[in-house]
């Protein structure tokens, strides 16, 4: 996943929890960066189709931008899942923010091969926790 | 943080993609061996799965395959032990791609051909996205840099030569 992804995926889930555009202050204070970042960043994703910001109203993503940000929400999903139910990493949620940025989309296919993801995902990604809400935390990993 | 209610708690993350810690690193090898790992158990899976029907040239590819899946998970673990990280188990891996196997198995050679195209890309991709995330940070890891950076470059290459190998297998069939 790149940084393009990432700020999809958080513009995603502000939209999809407030039912309407995301603020750049929004945006900036999710992703802990600058609004002149974030602001240069929406330029990028508005010139690739991927999303479009309107002026005192926010930022929405495009239809491509949907399909592009759900790809990244899943990818997290995946690293989070294989961290804390394969690796049995305790801090599993720093951990996949973290390591979010390096590890590519076809990475997290391939480790999804041995996790057991439900098939509501990503729709079960849960903003308040951020976290899958079906995960389910096991103490050791399995045999 | 958000203004609005329901994701008002939402973490902030660190945008970037650069290694900065020793424990970070450490992680990413440990995925870079569960992806080695595998590659090892999906090859001896399809290598059983299609024992009776397989041609030399298959039964080649997957063997090597899985013994250079193998020697890079070696590389990879000297490199965590010097990391003070453990390695994972690669039964605990192989009981994981066992349990999962028959829903993403393929079904014939071409299907077969296609997930060993699919596990040298990746890797390749892993490979490629770590030493750049390493080469973007300027962290002091606890391993040799020039050491751990020629041992990921020398793997990445053997993934690259891996694609080739594959492609041209499937270009001839």
């Amino acid at each position: 996943m790149n940084t393009a992804d990432q700020y999809l995926k958080t513009i995603y889930v502000i939209q999809q929890g407030t039912d309407g555009p995301a603020s750049t202050g929004g945006i900036a204070d999710a992703l802990d960066v600058s609004p002149a970042s974030a602001n240069e960043m929406i330029g990028k994703l508005e010139s690739r189709g991927l999303a479009e910001h309107e002026k005192y109203k926010g930022v929405h993503l495009t239809d491509d931008g949907i399909v592009r940000a759900r790809e990244a929400l899943q990818t997290y999903c995946i690293i989070e899942r294989f961290l804390a139910n394969v690796l049995a990493v305790e801090e599993f949620r720093t951990e996949a923010r973290e390591l979010e940025a390096v590890i590519d989309g076809t990475v997290a296919d391939r480790l999804d091969t041995i996790i057991d993801r439900k098939p509501e995902c990503p729709d079960c990604f849960d903003p308040e926790t951020d976290a899958c809400a079906c995960l389910e935390l096991v103490s050791n990993p399995p045999e | 943080m958000y203004a609005n209610g329901r994701i008002g708690r939402v973490v902030a993350v660190s945008v970037g993609q650069r290694v900065t810690t020793d424990d970070q690193l450490a992680r990413l090898l440990q995925i870079g061996i569960v992806l080695e790992e595998v590659v090892e158990a999906r090859a001896y899976h399809h290598y059983q799965s299609l024992d009776e029907a397989l041609d030399e040239e298959i039964e080649t590819l997957l063997e090597d395959a899985a013994e250079e899946s193998a020697d890079h998970r070696e590389r990879l673990e000297t490199l965590i032990d010097g990391l003070g990280v453990d390695s994972v188990p690669f039964d605990e891996i192989e009981s994981l791609v066992d349990a999962r196997y028959g829903r993403t198995r393929p079904e014939d050679f071409d299907g077969v051909l296609y997930d060993q195209l699919c596990n040298e890309e990746t890797a390749y991709k892993f490979y490629d996205d770590l030493i750049e995330a390493i080469h973007e940070s300027d962290a002091d890891f606890s391993v040799d840099r020039e050491e751990l950076l020629d041992t990921l470059e020398t793997i990445r290459e053997e993934e690259s030569e891996g694609v080739r190998e594959v492609t041209e297998v499937m270009e001839r069939r």
